[in-house]
């Protein structure tokens, strides 16, 4: 049982040592990694299953029970943002195998993979504040060796602009961090939620804000998502995909568990900011998108965008706004990492990320047109795919609550992610070649890409085809969440 | 003494902002160090100055008389390794940059990010 609450950060820490220690011998490498990732899939299938069944499972290290030890903490949130984690690591390793815009192979390059997924997963399972820190900096050290790894000059640049925007957010971390201490004396979830039930609400509300902001710089949140489209798109495709799918999830996870479980008493006015904060982020987001050619670039303004509908979902501060959220995140981290990995298939195929030299894929490659369609009409919220569903519980949440200028701006936003992804399928697609003589590549090894990219879309389909299930298990995840309905 | 601490961790951050908005980027880089150093400051001063409680005394036996309390020197001993580790990374960075491209003004780090293109669109990107 124990095992089972740290696998999702045993199993690919295990990896990494093991991809590190076969370095030099590729074809082994390669087969650990898969092998790990599938690993950490079953393990978190399993873990999620036990946590279906008899709720939160807890381990305490070496014996000190909360809340002085360190506590990791499966609830449903946990163990089902563990299990996506998995997917997604899984699903782009798979990826790596074509020959679609792949990573370059190099020796570090998949120790650094697990290490990522090992920090995100263990990020979604602690529940213990300065824990969270430790994972967020091995997040961030892994992804900057990520960055860094092509070694161009525009990697490099990337990574800089991403350590040092990022470094800013780890401090203030760290900083609050160490504030709520100094206010509370604990570090553990459950007993910070205590104290802060005990505590004078308006004497810890400006550590709780330096923590909510800390997270937001780590969720790409309006004004402080810069490194954001500064550096997702120097990433070769599966990297681009991982990094889209989880990274910013985990700020946003983080910022879930603090206002909407620990800190369920922090004054009404911090939720009316971060629902301001969340229209802002959704607008300022799609409108960069709308400015660019690149398919990387728009996807990566996209992220952003979609970042605002999370973020709004908790800034509703009530038990439906918190289902809304978890729903959104499940959707988004599938959805947004397909996009990715489909836009790399486009490039392989007809030669450029930059829509105004490519076109012409749709006689060729009919039934990609309607793989790309699945993911882009999901973003947009679609019915019947699964982001309709997700913005249906947010939006619902909104209009009961008589925040009608927030209702607008997401349906708004709404309307102009369908412009952007109109413009990719209409430019990729429909329109003619600009060379004329252009002919997909025949020898393109595609078929891991796809078995990838359609095993996600599949994942799509079927949650806005049978929303019910993850409907009722978001809205589980939230009544064992601190926030009273 | 707590205020000491204060006056020191708040020269030291006013110091690490003052470098870090510098345009050289081994300024920069420092300047976020020098933040570091000033959040392990105050994760130290977290736990109080001087003796304390600590949060856990093994059953039987009874506090020190000068005992202070563990907890954040632990933490901060964790933070200052991490720490270390970014700044190594980030110095290194900043050193490929410059030898690799000639470039240590942000303001001309735009090799991620090209400038629009005459027209005003945005520039293709070649590398691509």
């Amino acid at each position: 049982m124990a095992l089972l609450v740290t696998s999702p950060l045993l199993v690919p820490l295990a990896t990494s040592l093991l991809t590190l220690l076969s370095a030099d011998r590729p074809r082994l490498q390669r087969a650990l990694s898969l092998a790990g990732a599938f690993l950490l899939l079953g393990c978190t299938l399993a873990l999620l299953a036990q946590v279906e069944a008899n709720g939160t499972a807890r381990v305490a290290f070496g014996g000190w029970q909360a809340p002085f030890g360190i506590e990791f903490a499966a609830d449903r949130l946990g163990a089902s943002m563990a299990l996506i984690t998995a997917i997604m690591g899984a699903a782009t390793l798979v990826f790596q195998l074509s020959d679609a815009d792949p990573a370059p192979e190099s020796p570090t390059l998949l120790p650094l993979v697990h290490a990522l997924l090992a920090g995100v997963g263990a990020a979604f399972l602690t529940a213990d504040l300065f824990n969270l820190y430790v994972w967020f900096e091995v997040m961030l050290i892994a992804a900057l060796g990520l960055l860094a790894h092509g070694a161009a000059p525009r990697h490099l640049d990337a990574t800089l602009k991403y350590f040092v925007l990022n470094a800013f957010g780890t401090l203030l971390l760290l900083m609050s961090i160490a504030y709520l201490y100094g206010a509370t004396g604990h570090l553990n979830f459950g007993a910070l939620e205590a104290a802060g039930q005990a505590a004078d609400p308006l004497r810890l509300l400006p550590f709780v804000v330096a923590l909510a902001v800390a997270f937001l710089i780590k969720a790409g949140a309006f004004p402080v998502y810069a490194w954001l489209p500064a550096s997702y798109h120097t990433l070769p495709a599966p990297l681009a995909a991982l990094f889209a799918a989880l990274l910013t999830k985990v700020g946003v996870y983080a910022v879930l568990r603090l206002l909407g479980d620990i800190f369920v008493s922090t004054p009404g006015l911090l939720f009316e900011a971060l629902g301001w904060i969340a229209v802002a982020t959704m607008v300022f987001g799609v409108l960069g998108a709308a400015w660019h050619w690149d398919m990387r670039r728009i996807l990566a303004f996209h992220i952003i965008s979609q970042i605002g509908y999370m973020l709004l979902g908790i800034a509703l501060a009530s038990r439906e706004g918190t289902v809304g959220a978890v729903f959104y995140i499940i959707h988004h981290i599938i959805v947004k990492a397909n996009l990715f990995l489909i836009a790399a298939i486009v490039f392989r195929l007809a030669g450029s990320y930059d829509l105004r030299r490519i076109g012409g894929l749709y006689k060729p490659r009919p039934w990609l047109g309607v793989l790309f369609l699945i993911p882009a009409l999901s973003l947009v919220g679609i019915p019947p795919l699964s982001g309709f569903w997700a913005k249906f519980i947010v939006l619902r949440e909104a209009l009961l609550q008589g925040h009608y200028v927030w209702a607008a701006a997401a349906l708004l936003v709404g309307f102009l992610t369908l412009y952007s992804m109109m413009k990719i399928w209409f430019e990729a697609f429909w329109k003619k070649h600009p060379d004329a003589g252009w002919q997909p590549p025949a020898e393109a090894r595609l078929a891991p890409a796809f078995a990838a990219t359609v095993a996600l879309a599949l994942l799509t389909v079927a949650i806005g085809l049978w929303p019910e299930p993850l409907a009722q298990f978001a809205q589980q995840a939230a009544e064992s969440m601190g926030r009273a309905p | 003494m707590i205020w000491a601490l204060a006056v020191a961790i708040f020269a030291t951050v006013a110091a690490g902002v003052y470098l870090a908005l510098a345009r050289d980027l081994l300024r920069c880089v420092i300047g976020v160090s020098l933040i570091g150093a000033a959040a392990n400051l105050v994760v130290f001063a977290a736990g109080r100055v001087g003796t304390m409680a600590p949060p856990v005394i093994p059953e039987g036996e009874t506090v020190l008389a000068a005992a202070v309390n563990p907890l954040p020197q632990a933490l901060v001993l964790t933070a200052i390794v991490i720490g270390f580790a970014l700044t190594c990374f980030s110095l290194v960075l900043v050193l490929a940059l410059k030898s690799r491209t000639g470039v240590a003004d942000s303001e001309r780090l735009r090799f991620a990010e090209p400038p629009p293109a005459a027209d005003g669109k945005p520039a293709p990107d070649e590398e691509r």
